[in-house]
């Protein structure tokens, strides 16, 4: 048996010589720092939750009905007559809401120990696009179900466009296929959200991890483990503080996995709506053009952008200024690289104004979280009793989008002109034998 | 042939000609893919006028009827509405809507109540900021974001706020205000929704 394996391998090697190579390059002589800590569970999770968003959503549309008539009804169909088809449609949404746990936490793990810089700028631009480009995806997956939540999300998302002067109202209908969502719209929708993104965020993760083996992963200390001394048990060439991805990660990760499928079949088993958070109750009514739900708010994901747009007031006769801020929050990160000039990586080894302002940065994160979903405007008359909400909720929440941005600025002053006072920086990684 | 000397510059025009040409025919093939997005014909078509009662609509009640697939306010304002209108100009963006709003109104309504008879508002629901409906808030009373209000409405998406003749606040995201659709008055209680009156235009 053994030989009918092999026999099939080389002739494989026969045809192909470099399949084996590449399985070696990106899995068993993939040397990572040996330093990884549990943050670097979050990209390999993020595999795995899209290999369960593409399973879990092939079997979707295998019942779903594209249509503004039927849409509403194949959910429901779905979620009472299909054997298990409530369990496939909860691992999807749950997996949707999780996916941008792993994403935001994988991302932050990138800021705090400056994994976007030299040289791995390339691999936190590809990131940024699989952000960009998961955003559109979780967005149009909303829109499908063709609750009312989706109809009106799909309108104010869509409306955005149409804050642009001249073209705007005209680039709109063309985005709707109408003059307001509706059965073109939900179609395109479900072309774009099953086949064009899918594929298109395929292609952007084989080019981000690509990317990433070229260079080799940044680790906690942030240190260049290529930069420093060779030879290690398997290689004598490959650097010392480096161990092979398999076997590894494999199984570090492997762990990870299955503490995070706990959490996640929790969640789908126990609270799949989450309270409202990762399916709202608003969207079990069926879209209606004609009545805006009385609270009307984005999953809980969008909810700092949301607020950036509803603290910017109109000028000029036109709304676009809130749309501009709203895209200039996720263009600031794309140039994180650049607005950060420090040559220290690691927030281990970073001054205290770098560690101040990423916590600030935090706060007017869920600060602005706090604002979109509809927490402050909860909160504000309980706390302080009979005052002008608008004018209280206006003020937290552009202080808070003041903070936000004001983090890029703060970096790019605090490293171009080298007010930073860093620590020495170790020649290998701390935990090296 | 074998020994001819390459020719560069005859070849850069080679390529360059191909490349334009080519990237005309992608542009050109591109185009009937983009125009398939747009409106199509069925759904020029729906949009017929539309006529409604006045009857049935006591003072201070809204009734939504649709047109065009969009909502459209019809408001009987009571007379305390309507003298609260002029207290509001100073906290509006464009209270005679002849500023940013001069497009959204037919001129016949370009008023202070802008509406053909002043106790009837009747105007195309829709949100100037992001397209939401905002709620019809017609008691004039404290509110959580407005001690002082007059009535009007309040968008649930983005909390932009209009007053009882769709003007819109200052210092909310919404830009302008609300659109007051073409409309006639049939006789004295019934409307027709989508043509202008006789003799306007």
């Amino acid at each position: 048996m053994a030989n009918v394996f092999t026999n099939i391998g080389d002739w494989v090697t026969e045809r192909a010589p470099n399949m084996m190579p590449m399985y070696r390059k990106h899995m068993t002589e993939y040397y990572a720092p040996k330093n990884f800590n549990l943050w670097y569970y979050f990209g390999s999770l993020a595999i795995v939750v899209l290999v369960n968003q593409i399973v879990t959503g092939i079997f979707l549309t295998m019942n779903y009905n594209p249509s503004a008539a039927g849409a509403f009804d194949s959910v429901q169909y779905i979620m009472r007559d299909v054997e298990w088809g409530w369990l496939i449609r909860y691992m999807h949404s749950t997996g949707a809401s999780l996916f941008f746990v792993v994403v935001f936490l994988h991302m932050f793990r990138g800021i705090m120990y400056g994994s976007y810089k030299k040289p791995r700028e390339l691999v936190w631009l590809l990131g940024m696009l699989i952000f960009l480009v998961l955003m559109a995806e979780a967005f149009m997956g909303y829109v499908l179900p063709w609750g009312n939540m989706s109809f009106w999300g799909a309108k104010v998302i869509v409306s955005l466009f149409g804050t642009i002067p001249v073209i705007g109202s005209t680039l709109v209908e063309w985005i709707m296929g109408d003059f307001l969502p509706a059965d073109a719209t939900l179609n395109r929708f479900f072309a774009l959200h099953v086949i064009a993104l899918p594929l298109v965020l395929l292609l952007l993760v084989v080019l981000h991890i690509a990317a990433l083996h070229e260079v080799g992963s940044n680790n906690p200390d942030g240190v260049e483990i290529k930069k420093g001394p060779k030879g290690n048990r398997w290689d004598a060439l490959k650097p010392a503080d480096g161990i092979p991805f398999h076997p590894y990660y494999t199984v570090k990760d492997m762990f990870g996995v299955g503490f995070f499928l706990l959490i996640a079949a929790f969640i789908i088993f126990f609270a799949p709506t989450f309270g409202g958070w990762f399916l709202e109750h608003d969207n079990s009514i069926m879209a209606n053009n004609l009545v805006t739900p009385a609270e009307i708010k984005p999953v809980w994901y969008f909810t700092p952008f949301y607020a950036i747009v509803r603290m910017i007031p109109s000028f000029a006769g036109t709304a676009v200024w809130g749309v501009l801020a709203m895209f200039g929050a996720i263009a600031v990160l794309f140039l994180m690289p650049w607005f950060d000039r420090g040559q220290v990586k690691s927030i281990r080894y970073r001054g205290t104004g770098y560690k101040v302002a990423l916590g600030v940065f935090v706060i007017a994160f869920f600060g602005l979280g706090a604002v979109g979903a509809g927490i402050t405007a909860e909160v504000i008359p309980e706390w302080f009793g009979n005052v002008d909400l608008t004018t209280w909720e206006n003020a937290f929440g552009r202080l808070m989008t003041l903070l936000y941005f004001g983090f890029f600025a703060f970096l790019w002053a605090y490293t171009h002109f080298g007010w930073e006072k860093t620590k020495p920086v170790p020649d290998r990684v701390t935990m090296h034998d | 042939m074998a020994n001819e000397v390459v020719d560069h510059g005859r070849r850069r025009f080679l390529t360059a000609t191909t490349a334009v040409v080519g990237g005309l025919g992608i542009v050109s093939a591109a185009v009937p893919f983009i125009k398939s997005w747009e409106p199509s014909a069925r759904a020029k078509a729906a949009g017929a006028p539309v006529t409604q009662s006045l009857k049935k609509i006591e003072p201070g009640q809204q009734l939504i009827v649709g047109w065009r697939s969009l909502p459209v306010f019809i408001v009987n304002r009571t007379p305390a509405q309507l003298a609260s209108l002029p207290q509001q100009d100073s906290r509006l963006v464009d209270p005679k809507s002849d500023g940013s709003s001069a497009a959204q109104q037919p001129k016949y309504a370009q008023n202070e109540t802008r509406s053909i008879k002043p106790e009837w508002l009747v105007m195309v629901g829709i949100c100037t900021h992001l397209g939401c409906v905002p709620n019809f808030v017609g008691e004039m009373k404290p509110e959580p974001f407005d001690p002082n209000w007059q009535g009007g409405y309040y968008c649930p998406c983005h909390h932009s706020r209009y007053d009882m003749a769709g003007r819109v606040y200052q210092g909310v995201p919404a830009p302008k205000n609300m659109e007051i659709p073409p409309y006639n008055f049939i006789d004295d209680s019934t409307i027709q929704i989508g043509v202008d009156p006789k003799g306007a235009a």
